[in-house]
């Protein structure tokens, strides 16, 4: 157990224990809410375990960083960019999948175009997003995240080598 | 899906079971490949197997820190009166409520849609909602906790700084092009659309 993990916890520990003390019908509320957000990503919790079992078990490092790879540049961000734009994973469970890339030598700037595309533009949830906020919105709200990705991820590529 | 927000629409409830159905598809699917392939590549699955332990170990630490905070933020924090100062003209405060809203854990992305479109039609302006919406997607504050807890504090810091910059700087390019006159009602979007 490492030190973020502890404060991590601790600080849960802290505010649910305020949480008690100012209000026990609220906290058991909030409680509800957290299982049952729980509840509803567990599905794709056990699934995103076992592909990235699968992933490091099966998939040769080599692949991986050959294609998105420190060395593979420009392509290799518009690879993990547009990999990230098709799939769409709640950031929770991103995180553990990015971890997983990175340790098998995927660079950090296509990692973090895979993870912002990830969360932010999901072509399944396209139709959606036209019918509540209109076709020009949704397609701005995308193009611009699309944007936002590859910016970010040179950001972070220049940032941390 | 908490339904703090005093916004119920109907859309919602559809998307979320379609999700569900399609998590557990996959789940279904991946379950008896993953046995076949350990079972048939001995070599390649014993890492396989220990990868996905150590993950599911991590995880079980981790995730119900995460989805406790999730619930007491929903709980504790108010969210109407963020809605009155979204709209044009909001300036700095604007941008600052829009990331502050959207930082809030109220569920996957596809739930802030109806909410996004709401604040829309309310007179929001169209890169706060942009803001908004970006940092529900990924720098929302139960998910920066498991990116701290997989990624590290350097990555995270470095990637949350980033992402703020940027969404900022294009959300504010975006609605100068493309909604100069303000948002364009859904209605009318489609019916240009269907032409």
């Amino acid at each position: 157990m490492d030190l973020t993990t502890d404060v991590i916890l601790a600080l849960t520990g802290l505010l649910l224990l305020l949480s008690v003390i100012k209000d026990r019908k609220k906290t058991a509320a909030a409680l509800r809410v957290a299982y049952k957000g729980f509840i509803r990503l567990l599905p794709s919790i056990l699934a995103i375990i076992l592909v990235v079992g699968l992933l490091i078990g099966f998939i040769p490092p080599r692949w991986i960083a050959q294609v998105i790879g420190g060395n593979s540049g420009v392509l290799g961000v518009a690879i993990a960019s547009f990999l990230g734009a098709v799939l769409f994973i709640p950031a929770i469970i991103a995180f553990p999948l990015a971890k997983s890339m990175l340790d098998m030598g995927a660079g950090v700037m296509a990692t973090a175009a895979f993870i912002t595309t990830l969360t932010m533009v999901g072509f399944v949830f396209l139709p959606l997003e036209i019918k509540e906020s209109g076709k020009k919105f949704a397609i701005a709200r995308n193009a611009l995240s699309f944007i936002a990705a590859i910016a970010i991820a040179v950001v972070i590529g220049v940032i941390i080598k | 899906m908490t339904g703090k927000g005093g916004i119920e629409p109907t859309a919602k409830k559809k998307g979320l079971r379609e999700k569900i159905r399609w998590d557990f598809a996959l789940l279904f699917l991946l379950i008896p490949v993953f046995v076949a392939l350990i079972i048939a590549f001995p070599d390649k699955g014993a890492p396989a197997r220990h990868v996905a332990w150590e993950y599911f170990k991590e995880m079980a630490v981790i995730l119900p820190a995460v989805f406790i905070i999730m619930g007491l933020v929903s709980v504790w924090v108010e969210r109407e009166f963020i809605v009155k100062f979204l709209g044009e003209g909001s300036g700095v405060k604007g941008v600052i409520l829009s990331f502050i809203q959207g930082s809030i854990p109220m569920g996957p992305l596809y739930a802030a849609f109806p909410l996004a479109a709401v604040l829309l039609k309310k007179g929001a302006k169209v890169a706060n909602i942009i803001i908004l919406l970006s940092a529900w997607a990924c720098i929302k504050l139960p998910a920066e906790l498991m990116e701290l807890q997989f990624l590290g504090w350097k990555f995270t810091l470095v990637r949350y700084l980033a992402t703020l910059v940027v969404v900022v700087a294009l959300s504010e390019v975006i609605g100068r092009v493309f909604f100069k006159h303000g948002y364009m009602k859904p209605e009318h979007a489609l019916e240009k659309a269907d032409n």
